[in-house]
């Protein structure tokens, strides 16, 4: 039986963002910022979006599948698919469904994109005002947890402490995304730059380990990504980017009801990881460039080690802003600025950021770039992670 | 009228739509704290599923346990979410692992919300009634023994 794999099998070969807005402020409506992604990714690409045939999507996206192809006049549509799950867990798995469906000859050029306009719908971090709560929120809501954030800080209250790390790790994941941020002109945080101090003066979000700018954004665009087969990958106008690996899913029961998931300090890859990194042919020590969802720095501090991108006990000593910063740091983090300081688009922007970097063509360029990971929405459940290579990595 | 940890405005907790939980909070009206046994295979579950994980026995009682337990894990939320809690200033909630059981429930811990919160500090259950809602209903939260 023939090997079971994505690796080498699609390539990303268009890439596609909206201007970035602060949440609220996108002149244009989600799915008018939807289709401008998916038209500059097939500009990029030098395709036309006649030549889409899928789309693939997460975080219960309100820009669907059909009614993208409509408007786009798709010649035919061979593939509509949503990822479950909320924020940005999906990311990658939304990527490697494309792939999937690509690889094994459903589809022959699938967009995996978001879009969200944050003020022409609900807000991610406000508790909704209604009178009652059911199901698992009747355990949480009327205890004052509600948003995100509360829902996530006590596991990395935990984890921080069974493995005595400090805040300073965190401050170094903030201050490289910030740092980043500050070359790109399409980051949100351009012309705002963060100090170690400002770090350290800003307001409590929520104890003891969420300060305001270990929080993401929220924001208003869209952004896109084409995938087609390995085999045609030359044919388009830039240089592909071919996926190693993609996981997606949870640990066991990583969904138990009211924080009861058996791991509990834990952002949810340690299935997924080794079985990607199996499928990548490759391991941690061989990834040059890392894009990892901050919805919160602590989730970023987890899923590095549950990707064995950085050890627990060694936490400490690499997370330090010189060795997550590009060019010349040791594990170049975020390079355009991440969640935190360019969009909040998802995690989308990661994906992007990733096909730069091994294109030569990223704003903040490693000098190393023939591996790069992209990490998505730890903490949540499913949660998804991916792996490209350039020509030299297949 | 009762005195409550937190300002009056969050949203009262429900059985519904499903009425899974239901027995949790009949339970706690009358100061109990109940969760799911598996009749099947007798191992305690929380929240309240349908089936049983382990030997997937849909038969599911609900039975009385010990509100004691450690202090897990917890958080001071200072950045209200709601607009009940705007000005009340942080509070604290706090994960704890019931003793014997193995399983955790959520709450606010009692006091002074400046205190340090120690992990594996003693808790115990304080069941506390909004008698006034409509329908009434009782939260339970912890303090420290
Ligand atoms: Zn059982």
């Amino acid at each position: 039986m023939a090997e079971r794999t994505l690796r080498g099998t699609v390539a990303i070969v268009g890439i596609g963002e909206t201007t970035y807005y602060k949440h609220g402020k996108s002149p244009d409506s989600e799915f008018k910022l939807a289709l401008q992604a998916i038209v500059r990714a097939c500009e990029d690409a030098g395709i036309s979006p006649h030549d889409v045939d899928g789309f693939a999507s997460y975080g219960n996206d309100r820009s669907d599948g059909p009614r993208l192809a409509a408007a786009l006049g798709v010649k035919a549509l061979r593939f509509s698919n949503m990822f479950w799950g909320g924020g940005g867990g999906g990311v990658c798995g939304a990527v490697g469904n494309a792939a999937a469906a690509v690889a094994t000859g459903m589809a022959d050029c699938v967009v995996a994109f978001r879009s969200l306009a944050q003020g022409q719908y609900a807000r991610y971090g406000r508790g909704a005002p209604v009178a009652s709560v059911g199901g698992e929120q009747a355990f949480t809501v009327p205890y004052g947890l509600m948003s995100p954030a509360q829902m996530f800080a006590m596991k990395v209250t935990r984890f921080m402490a069974t493995h005595g790390i400090g805040q300073e790790a965190l401050r170094a994941i903030s201050l490289a995304c910030y740092h980043h941020a500050q070359n790109n002109p399409n980051a949100v945080m351009k012309g705002r730059p963060l100090t170690p101090e400002g770090y350290d003066a800003s307001r409590w979000i929520i104890e003891p380990h969420f300060h305001l700018y270990d929080c993401c954004q929220e924001n208003d665009g869209a952004a896109a990504v084409v995938v087609v087969p390995a085999d045609r990958a030359k044919d388009f106008k830039n240089t592909p980017a071919y996926l190693l690996a993609c996981g997606q899913g949870g640990d066991h029961r990583s969904a138990a009801p009211v924080h009861n998931m058996p791991d509990y300090p834990g952002s949810h890859f340690k299935a997924l990881a080794p079985r990607m990194y199996d499928m990548a042919k490759l391991g941690p020590a061989e990834i040059d460039i890392v894009q990892c969802y901050e919805n919160f720095t602590g989730g970023v501090l987890m899923s590095l080690v549950e990707h064995g991108l950085v050890k627990a006990e060694e936490a400490n000593q690499v997370l330090t802003p010189e060795n997550l910063k590009a060019p010349l740091g040791k594990m170049p983090l975020n390079t355009s600025g991440g969640n935190l300081a360019e969009c909040y688009m998802h995690g989308l922007e990661l994906v992007i950021e990733a096909v730069r970097q091994l294109r030569g063509t990223a704003i903040n360029q490693s000098t190393k770039r023939d591996t790069a990971i992209v990490i998505g929405g730890p903490m949540v459940t499913p949660v998804s992670s991916l792996i490209l290579g350039s020509e030299a990595a297949l | 009228m009762s005195t409550t940890y937190l300002p009056k405005g969050l949203a009262a907790p429900s059985a519904a739509p499903d009425g899974l939980s239901q027995p949790f909070w009949d339970g706690t009206r009358q100061r109990k704290l109940m969760i799911q046994k598996c009749r099947g295979c007798g191992a305690h579950q929380w929240g309240p599923e349908w089936i049983c994980h382990r030997c997937h026995s849909f038969d599911l009682d609900w039975v009385e346990v010990k509100g004691r337990g450690r202090i897990y894990s917890y958080e001071k939320p200072h950045h209200p979410v709601h607009p009940a809690l705007v000005g009340h200033g942080p509070y604290i909630i706090v994960l704890v692992e019931l003793d014997g059981v193995n399983v955790r429930m959520l709450g606010n811990l009692l006091g002074d919300p400046a205190q340090e919160v120690p992990l594996g500090a003693e808790v115990e259950a304080v069941f506390e009634p909004h008698d006034e809602a409509d329908p009434p209903y009782t939260l339970v939260q912890w303090r420290r023994v």
